[in-house]
C-alpha cells in the first residue's frame, strides 16, 4: 500500500469512527433516520394492503414484501442523504474546515463519510428488515437473491451519499438540505411505489419507464420473490450513477478545498 | 380599547403574512409540496379506484383532502420558525416591553396564519379542479373548505407557536415536522377506512383525529354535503385549536416570566 493510499484510509477510518460515535450518542441524529423508514413501512405495507387485490396485481411474495423493497431502497438512499446532512453540519460548525487543513489526503474525507453512510445503513436496514419479518413478510427468493437485494441496497446508499455529499461540499451549509433531499425524494416517488409498472397509467407511467429507480424497485422485488426482473439493469444503473455522482462529489470536494 | 386591540392584531397579522409571503423558501413548501405529492400519489394510486368499495372513480378528488392537512403542517413549521426567530433575535422581547397587549402578540400571528390558510386552500381547490377533481358540494362547499382550511392552518399554526414559545428554538420547531407527518401517514389519507384491511392500521386510523379532518375535506369533494363527516372535521379542527391555544397560553406565561 502506497503512502497516499495509507493516508486516505487513515483519514477515512478516523472520520468513520468519529461520526459513528457521534451518531449513536445523539438520538436527535439517529432517531429520524430510523423512524422514517418504519413509518413508511407501517403506512404502505399496513395501510395499502388492499392494493394487492387490484385486478392485474400479481406478486408472489405478498404486498408486505412488495412494499418492503420500496422501503429498503428509500432507506438506503436516505442513509446516504442523512450522512450528507452530517457533512453539511460539520462544515457549519467549522469541524470540516479544520479537518481539511489536517487531512493528509482529502479524498479520505469523502471516503470516510461514505463508510459512515454504509455503517448507518446497516443499523437502519437491520431494523426495517426485522420489523418486516415480525410483521409476517414472506421471502420467496433464495439466499443468493436476498444477498443480491442487500448488495443493491448498499449501492443505493452510495448513490444517495454521493449526491448529498456533492451538494454539501459545494454549499457547506445545512440550508442546502432541501437541495439534497428533493431530487432523491422525487426519483423514488416517480417510480412504481404502490403498484407494479403495468398498473400505472398516464404521465407517471411514462416517467417511471425512464426512471432508474424503477429498475431498482423491479430488481429488488424480483430478488425478494425469486422471479427476477431487470436485475442486471439495476446493478448497471446503480454502478453508473455511483461513477457519475463520484465525479460530482469529488469536484465538490475540490470546490471546498479552493474556498477553505 | 377593543379598537386598539384590533389595530395591534391587524398590524401583527400583516407582519406575519408578509414574513411568509416574502420568503420563497417558506412559500414554496406550503403551495407546491402538497401539490407535488398530490400529483405523484394521484397517479401512483389511481389503480386503487378499481377496488370494490372505493368511493369515487377520481383519485385526485379523493386525495386532494390530504393537501389541506399538509398545508396546515407547513403552517405549523413556518409560524413556529418565524416566532422562534423573533425570540432568538430578541424582537419578541422588545415587543413584550411595549404597551402591546399580550393577547395581541399571538392573536395577530394566528390571524395572519388563518388568512394564509384561506389563500392556500383556494390554491389547492383551484389546482385540484384543473387536475380533474370534481367538487361535489359546489360553490357553497368551496366556501366551507376555505373556512375549514383557515381553521386547520390556525390550529397547526398555534401548535407551532406553542413549540416556539416553549423551546425558543427554530431547530426544535423543525424537528416536530416528522412527528406530525406520522399522523398523516397513519390515517385514512391514502385509502378510505373501510378498505384498510390490516387490523392494527384500521384501529390506529380510526383513533387518529387527522383521519376525521381529512374525511371532512374529502366529503365535500366526493359525497357532497355529509353532515357527519363535516361535524367531525370541524370538531377536530376546533378541538385541536383549543388544545393548541391552551398550550400557547401556558408557554406564553412561562416565556413572559423569563423575559
Amino acid at each position: 500500500m502506497s503512502a497516499t493510499h495509507g493516508g486516505i484510509w487513515r483519514v477515512a477510518l478516523t472520520i468513520a469512527w468519529r461520526s459513528l460515535h457521534t451518531y449513536v450518542r445523539r438520538p436527535d441524529l439517529f432517531v429520524p433516520s430510523l423512524v422514517f423508514p418504519l413509518v413508511f413501512l407501517a403506512s404502505f405495507a399496513g395501510g395499502l394492503t388492499a392494493l394487492g387485490s387490484v385486478p392485474g396485481f400479481h406478486f408472489p411474495a405478498g404486498y408486505t414484501a412488495f412494499q418492503f423493497v420500496f422501503v429498503l431502497c428509500q432507506s438506503s438512499m436516505f442513509a446516504g442523504l442523512f450522512t450528507g446532512f452530517s457533512l453539511a453540519l460539520d462544515f457549519e460548525s467549522g469541524f470540516a474546515r479544520r479537518l481539511m487543513l489536517a487531512a493528509e489526503d482529502r479524498r479520505g474525507i469523502a471516503l470516510g463519510y461514505a463508510l459512515v453512510a454504509l455503517s448507518r445503513s446497516v443499523i437502519t436496514l437491520s431494523l426495517v428488515t426485522g420489523v418486516a419479518l415480525l410483521a409476517g413478510m414472506q421471502i420467496t427468493g433464495s439466499g443468493v437473491d436476498v444477498f443480491g437485494l442487500f448488495a443493491l441496497a448498499a449501492l443505493l446508499v452510495l448513490v444517495g451519499y454521493a449526491w448529498a455529499a456533492g451538494v454539501a461540499f459545494r454549499f457547506r451549509t445545512i440550508q442546502a438540505g432541501p437541495l439534497m433531499q428533493t431530487p432523491i425524494f422525487l426519483i423514488i416517488f416517480l417510480a412504481p411505489v404502490y403498484v407494479p409498472l403495468n398498473l400505472l397509467q398516464g404521465w407517471i407511467h411514462s416517467v417511471a419507464e425512464l426512471n432508474p429507480a424503477t429498475a431498482f424497485l423491479e430488481a429488488g422485488r424480483g430478488l425478494i420473490s425469486g422471479v427476477h426482473a431487470h436485475t442486471g439493469l439495476a446493478f448497471i444503473c446503480a454502478a453508473g450513477l455511483i461513477a457519475l455522482l463520484s465525479v460530482w462529489m469529488l469536484t465538490g470536494l475540490r470546490n471546498a478545498e479552493n474556498s477553505a | 380599547m377593543s379598537g386598539v386591540l384590533a389595530t395591534q392584531v391587524g398590524v401583527l397579522a400583516r407582519r406575519s403574512m408578509l414574513k411568509t409571503l416574502r420568503q420563497p423558501f417558506q412559500l414554496f413548501p406550503i403551495i407546491f409540496f402538497p401539490l407535488i405529492l398530490l400529483a405523484v400519489n394521484a397517479s401512483g394510486l389511481k389503480a386503487a379506484t378499481r377496488l370494490p368499495g372505493f368511493p369515487t372513480h377520481s383519485y385526485v378528488s379523493f386525495a386532494i383532502a390530504v393537501a389541506f392537512i399538509q398545508g396546515g403542517m407547513f403552517s405549523l413549521i413556518n409560524t413556529g420558525t418565524n416566532l422562534a426567530e423573533d425570540i432568538e433575535s430578541g424582537f419578541f422581547n422588545r415587543l413584550a416591553l411595549t404597551p402591546l397587549r399580550r393577547v395581541s402578540l399571538i392573536t395577530g400571528l394566528l390571524v395572519g396564519v388563518a388568512v394564509l390558510g384561506v389563500l392556500q386552500s383556494a390554491v389547492y381547490i383551484g389546482m385540484a379542479i384543473v387536475a380533474g377533481a370534481h367538487l361535489e358540494a359546489g360553490f357553497g362547499g368551496a366556501l366551507v373548505i376555505l373556512a375549514l382550511g383557515a381553521l386547520t392552518a390556525m390550529a397547526f399554526g398555534a401548535l407551532g407557536c406553542a413549540a416556539a414559545l416553549k423551546t425558543g428554538s427554530g431547530e426544535a420547531v423543525q424537528g416536530l415536522f416528522p412527528l406530525f407527518f406520522v399522523f398523516i401517514f397513519l390515517s385514512s389519507s391514502n385509502l378510505p377506512r373501510n378498505l384498510l384491511r390490516t387490523g392494527w392500521f384500521h384501529t390506529v386510523a380510526t383513533w387518529n383525529p387527522i383521519s376525521y379532518l381529512i374525511e371532512g375535506f374529502r366529503s365535500l369533494f366526493i359525497t357532497g354535503w355529509d353532515g357527519t363527516a363535516l361535524w367531525r372535521g370541524f370538531a377536530v379542527a376546533i378541538g385541536l385549536s383549543a388544545v393548541a391555544m391552551l398550550a400557547v397560553a401556558a408557554a406564553l406565561r412561562s416565556r413572559m416570566q423569563r423575559t
